[in-house]
């Protein structure tokens, strides 16, 4: 079984009369342990694919399983438990909730998983430990530089022991040495801690830390290779 | 659906964080919840004071004055004219069944003196039945009996305020004062009733016997009449037939013709104070009502602010979406913001409002009473509120794309 197996998706905009074909017959599986990069321009059908991807948006018509569970026929609700459990996001703009400590916005995803206050607390510190930021648990968002919120925001990724992590151009709000922290980072998770990576961006040194490179364009894909090493 | 702890700490982390704003929303739930219990406590209390007035006038109670004189065409006050007789009275108790005991009554505003102390007062002079209809009770001492009508004896039973006024702190029983000249011996105190509703001093009094009243203080040209009588129905349902009775009965006394005016006119004390609670009664629905209606303004402030609020927050509905939250988390968590805004501005209005009505008690001298249900019924009311004014800002908080939310700016 693959982790994640898409085939055919098309996902179809309306606006008015014209309708926008964001993603045009596009399949592709991968498998567990993977670290797959998406590239390319914008308006590719990347971000599009990767929302579908996210659960957070379904397509027009294909299918699509995820660990062996069809999520066209999930509604929203178990969509939810599916972003909640087999999924970590992390976003460009960080997207931690503002005036929250980092350690409370780690423990968020785990609320929703249902897990006791007690525990939550004992987990949400670890995982601020692994992203190195045990000493700022208290620290509000506006308070960390963008390297250290993109770190809270792996740290809530990879909370709930999600199998797959997302990340939307997780470095296109930092500088050159950030985001070489921030990719190794990524690269130690998917060796170490054994987590699939799927990565979107559009610059080719980041991809470049990716064993699997994805491109896009006019919302197919055109290329798929694999890195030799 | 995540514990309600959890969802309970987050709305009260965000309401916090905008401290001012959550102060100023409740502000409208605060000043509601205040001024129902306030209108309905300053209500109740006017209500209880009139029902105890009601009470110290001395049940089911008629009264029956003398009528006018008319001098060239200037018609004269009610009991000018003394038509009413010591055996009126005697009859009224006699032939009218409903009637279960009257008081004939003179007065007459006399100088009162002991040793260097004066003081001018109403003097009644009343016979035994007087004390019971007017539901007065002595203190000290005792009350005009039989005895004293019988022989006119100058024995005299004083108000609260008579005593205070004349004797200080002296004991008045067995004392000796003047009542225009006229030695009294002083034989009891009545028991204090303070003011009447319309704001009469009724212990500045003084008792005598009716006959010793009649033959030895007033001089009067019309020897044997009496002021008025009142007169003390056997229930309050036989108020009306009562006065029905007594005007028949005066009407066949005094020779007056079918379609001529009486000369003596009948009040219905209790009736009147009865309406006068009804009015008040009404007039607290009223109060209660617009107050209720700044609960309601409350109420869409809330609402007012939880749309800003969703609208601000779309960001943080997408984040929390996207991590894992479901639609029911989303409304529950805006739901209970309202919740806590409109329960926290209704238990500071009811502290609020309980205060205020003490202090009017305290400082205006009114009559409160803070009836409990007005508390409770307010208190619930303002989370009635919150819930109905809060569902829709957390239905459609509820209903964002989570895409469409983490994009928002």
């Amino acid at each position: 079984m693959h982790l994640i197996e898409i085939k055919n998706i098309i996902k179809t905009y309306q606006t008015g009369e014209t309708s926008f074909r964001a993603l045009d017959d596009a399949s592709l599986t991968i498998e567990n342990g993977e670290f797959v990069a998406i590239m390319g321009a914008s308006g590719s059908g990347k971000s599009t694919f990767m929302n579908m991807l996210g659960c957070l948006d379904k397509p027009t018509s294909g299918s699509y399983f995820l660990d062996g569970i069809d999520v066209m026929k999930l509604n929203s609700d178990e969509l939810s438990d599916i972003r909640n459990s087999k999924l970590g996001f992390v976003f460009q703009g960080f997207n931690l909730i503002s005036r929250t400590s980092a350690l409370e916005n780690v423990e968020m995803p785990m609320i929703y998983k249902g897990i006791t206050p007690e525990e939550r607390i004992v987990k949400a510190k670890e995982a601020l430990k692994i992203v190195g930021l045990e000493d700022r648990e208290n620290h509000f968002p506006n308070q960390m530089s963008g390297g250290q919120q993109q770190r809270v925001a792996i740290a809530r990724a990879i909370v709930n022991d999600a199998p797959i992590i997302l990340a939307d151009e997780p470095t296109g709000n930092l500088d050159t040495k950030t985001s070489v922290e921030v990719m190794e980072f990524f690269v130690k998770l998917n060796e170490v801690g054994k987590k699939t990576i799927i990565l979107v961006t559009h610059e080719l040194d980041i991809a470049q830390y990716a064993k699997r490179v994805v491109r896009f364009k006019d919302g197919k894909i055109i290329s798929d290779e694999r890195k030799s090493s | 659906m995540i514990d309600f702890n959890s969802t309970f700490k987050i709305a009260l982390r965000s309401l916090r964080v905008n401290k001012m704003r959550s102060i100023l929303t409740s502000l409208g739930i605060i000043i509601g919840v205040s001024a129902v219990i306030i209108m309905l406590s300053v209500g109740e209390g006017a209500k209880s004071k009139i029902s105890k007035d009601i009470a110290s006038i001395g049940s089911n109670l008629l009264m029956v004055m003398s009528g006018s004189t008319t001098a060239g065409g200037v018609r004269m006050g009610g009991g000018s004219q003394p038509t009413l007789k010591l055996q009126d009275a005697e009859a009224i108790l006699k032939y009218c069944p409903s009637v279960a005991q009257v008081a004939p009554v003179v007065s007459e505003v006399k100088q009162l003196v002991f040793e260097n102390q004066n003081w001018s007062t109403s003097v009644y002079g009343v016979t035994t039945g007087y004390m019971a209809v007017n539901d007065w009770d002595v203190d000290d001492g005792r009350t005009i009996t039989e005895e004293d009508d019988k022989n006119a004896t100058n024995v005299t039973v004083l108000g609260a305020t008579v005593v205070t006024n004349l004797f200080g702190d002296l004991d008045p029983v067995g004392k000796t004062i003047r009542i225009a000249g006229r030695p009294f011996k002083v034989v009891g105190i009545l028991k204090s009733k303070g003011q009447s509703s319309m704001g009469q001093d009724r212990d500045d009094t003084a008792l005598i016997p009716l006959s010793t009243a009649q033959k030895k203080l007033f001089g009067t040209a019309f020897p044997g009449t009496v002021k008025f009588i009142s007169v003390q129905a056997k229930s309050t349902e036989d108020l009306e037939v009562a006065e029905e009775e007594i005007e028949a009965l005066l009407k066949e006394r005094h020779n007056i013709g079918r379609n001529k005016d009486n000369d003596f006119t009948i009040r219905n004390f209790t009736q009147m104070l009865e309406t006068i609670k009804q009015t008040v009664a009404t007039m607290t629905l009223l109060l209660g009502s617009i107050a209720s209606v700044s609960l309601l303004v409350g109420g869409i402030g809330i609402m007012n602010i939880m749309l800003v609020s969703v609208t601000e927050r779309t960001k943080e509905i997408g984040i929390r979406m996207a991590i894992g939250a479901k639609a029911a988390d989303i409304r529950m968590q805006f739901l209970i913001e309202a919740l806590l805004l409109s329960l926290a501005g209704g238990l500071i209005g009811v502290v609020l409002g309980i205060t205020i009505a003490k202090s009017i008690q305290l400082f205006a001298g009114m009559t409160i009473v803070i009836s409990p249900i007005a508390v409770v019924v307010s208190f619930g009311f303002s989370g009635l509120v919150g819930i109905i004014f809060g569902y829709y800002p957390a239905y459609k908080a509820s209903l964002l794309n989570p895409i469409d939310a983490l994009r928002y700016e």
